[in-house]
């Protein structure tokens, strides 16, 4: 069997984000690093491959984005991961979470995994909803926001929160899993599997070589155009106290209280 | 210009408050651009002619009733792509939650529409609605234009507000659908489990919240003190519940309660966008945070960084003594 996930390169979380006012895109410019809710997916899939429920073969790390993006892959086997796979193609860039997600798909035909895997959301364009967008093409069966994955029945047995409370899914396969950042703790790579990341098989795709209708991608393919950026409405900035002497600290804290009545 | 349909969530014989506040939204909506809005629902027994009846109140014109599983997004998607097939909805609008993302996500995969999540508002340019969504940690708010035969507006929860009193009781049409083969591949095991104490956070006029940053299980203990003098409850957010840390009752966010205490206390708590839906709309807030960059400084009306395990026991003997005297 194969597991293919889904990661992401994202700027770092310290640098600060910002659209580029030319052109209406997230600036992607600048440090970035793994998506890290994808390294949960990355660590649901050895898990399961380490289990030996399932007999896992392979575990491809897959993504889509420029020349740059290559990193993320590099993180991803250093996790793992035992081959990657990178669609890249000027066509692609400026896709909404639609397009992209209809682009994934397409890639992952080509590799025909059992399990597709990623997780719950990447930090910087908040898309839930990608893995949902993939599996509809794929006409796979999909869950997200999973925090429990047990192999049940040749299937897998999800356990989620949803509006009412914790939710237990059955889900045969093939299938599209998201995962939560509580699902497990990811595991630091070695040095010795960071050094030998790039020694490990890594294919390259463009749009065609998937057979992406590059009507359907890019800024011209999107069904959504958010070109126009405003402020919100400003909120007042609140007091901020940096705590250097508690007892201090603690007193200005129990007058705010006492100004206001709370206590 | 076709309607606007809407997905109701409902669960034992209720309809879920996001929901209605989507139907209500897209009444308005409709009214100003010159057509109507319908409900969807798709479920058992409990969806009864009177309960969907009720949606006409908050302004449906007609409610497709769908007999079918609850709970999971997919078969809901074999719905909604054949109930718009043949009555040609342009819009779809979703009031939140974890569902509402899924079964968006997915239709606009199955009619290669466009969707936005996240939405705050929405509102009429030139004939067509345009939605309106919070980014980068609500810094900015993205303006989305749809192109094409349909768009999807996948609401923040608590974004539209409920408005009964609109009309008569709606239409209801019988709908049969055949769900995909991937549809039931999946199938609920047990839906809404609810695990550790029944706890009531929802009346409290102080909450006391913990998050990640308590550390351990047991640095709830330092919220549970301080909750005891301050005369409130504590509360907590998805990733320590879902770490068994605390019940699942006592959970604020995108997931779990929405709340509006007079205090609003956070320790521990980064401030993610799931967390601050269900708490900003608290009178006072106060966050207390060793990370000077978390982004509940940005609205909280009192912050504090420093460490929360020196401050807070100090800060439960100053209210006590403060109380006392």
């Amino acid at each position: 069997m194969k597991i293919c996930v889904l990661v992401k390169e994202v700027p770092d979380a310290a640098v600060e984000k910002r659209i580029d006012p030319s052109t209406g895109r997230m600036d992607r410019s600048g440090e970035k690093n793994l998506n890290p809710y994808d390294t949960h997916a990355i660590e649901a899939a050895m898990q399961l491959k380490e289990g030996g429920a399932l007999q896992i073969d392979e575990v491809v790390a897959v993504t889509m984005g420029p020349e740059t993006a290559v990193r993320a892959l590099h993180k991803a086997v250093s996790l793992g991961a035992d081959r990657s796979l990178h669609l890249s193609d000027d066509a692609l860039a400026g896709s909404d979470v639609a397009a992209t997600g209809y682009a994934l798909a397409k890639a992952l035909e080509k590799e025909q995994p059992d399990i597709v895997l990623l997780g719950q959301q990447s930090d910087d364009g908040e898309c839930y909803t990608i893995g949902a967008v993939v599996a509809d093409h794929l006409r796979a069966p999909s869950l997200t926001q999973v925090i429990k994955l047990d192999v049940v029945d040749g299937g897998l047995r999800c356990e989620r929160q949803a509006e009412y409370g914790y939710d237990t899914v059955q889900v045969g396969l093939p299938a599209v899993i998201s995962v939560g950042d509580a699902i497990n703790e990811p595991r630091y790579p070695s040095l010795k599997a960071i050094m030998g990341a790039k020694k490990k098989p890594l294919e390259k795709a463009a749009a065609g070589d998937v057979g992406i209708d590059t009507s359907l991608v890019g800024a011209d393919g999107s069904r959504v155009q958010c070109g126009e950026f405003k402020a919100p409405p400003a909120k007042s900035a609140g007091t901020i106290i940096e705590d250097e002497d508690t007892d201090a600290t603690v007193e200005q804290i129990v007058a705010w209280l006492d100004e206001r009545k709370l206590i | 210009m076709g309607g606007i349909l809407v997905y109701v969530l409902h669960y034992e014989g209720a309809l879920n408050k996001n929901s209605l506040g989507a139907v209500s939204e897209a009444a308005k909506l409709a009214g100003e651009l010159g057509t109507t809005a319908d409900a969807i629902v798709v479920g058992g027994a409990d969806l009864t002619p009177e309960l969907l009846g009720t949606l006409g109140d908050y302004g449906a014109s007609k409610v497709y009733k769908v007999e079918g599983p609850e709970g999971l997004a997919q078969p809901v998607i074999d719905a909604m792509d054949k109930v718009i097939g043949e009555n040609g909805h342009s819009y779809v609008i979703f009031g939140g939650g974890l569902l509402g993302f899924e079964i968006g996500a997915g239709l606009a995969a199955r009619r290669q529409a466009g969707v936005t999540m996240e939405v705050t508002g929405v509102v009429v340019e030139g004939g067509k609605l345009v939605a309106e969504r919070p980014i980068l940690g609500d810094s900015q708010i993205s303006r989305s234009h749809y192109q094409g035969d349909l768009g999807i507006i996948i609401g923040r929860i608590n974004a539209f507000e409920v408005k009964g009193g609109q009309g008569g009781a709606a239409e209801i049409v019988d709908t049969a659908v055949e769900f995909s083969p991937w549809s039931t591949q999946a199938s609920m095991v047990q839906r809404g489990e609810q695990r550790g104490a029944d706890v009531n956070i929802e009346d409290a006029n102080v909450l006391v919240a913990g998050g990640r940053g308590l550390g351990k299980a047991e640095g709830f203990q330092l919220c549970e003190d301080l909750a005891g003098v301050l005369g409130g409850a504590v509360a907590a957010t998805r990733a320590v519940v879902d770490a068994g840390w605390y019940p699942y009752a006592a959970q604020i966010g995108q997931t779990g309660k929405s709340v509006a205490p007079k205090l609003y206390l956070a320790a521990g708590i980064s401030g993610a966008i799931q967390h601050k839906v269900g708490m900003q709309a608290s009178e006072n807030i106060v966050a207390i945070n060793k990370d000077a960059n978390a982004p509940i400084f940005e609205f909280s009306d009192l912050g504090i960084v420093g460490d929360l395990n020196k401050i807070l026991p100090k800060l439960t003997e100053a209210v006590k003594a403060k109380k006392g005297g």
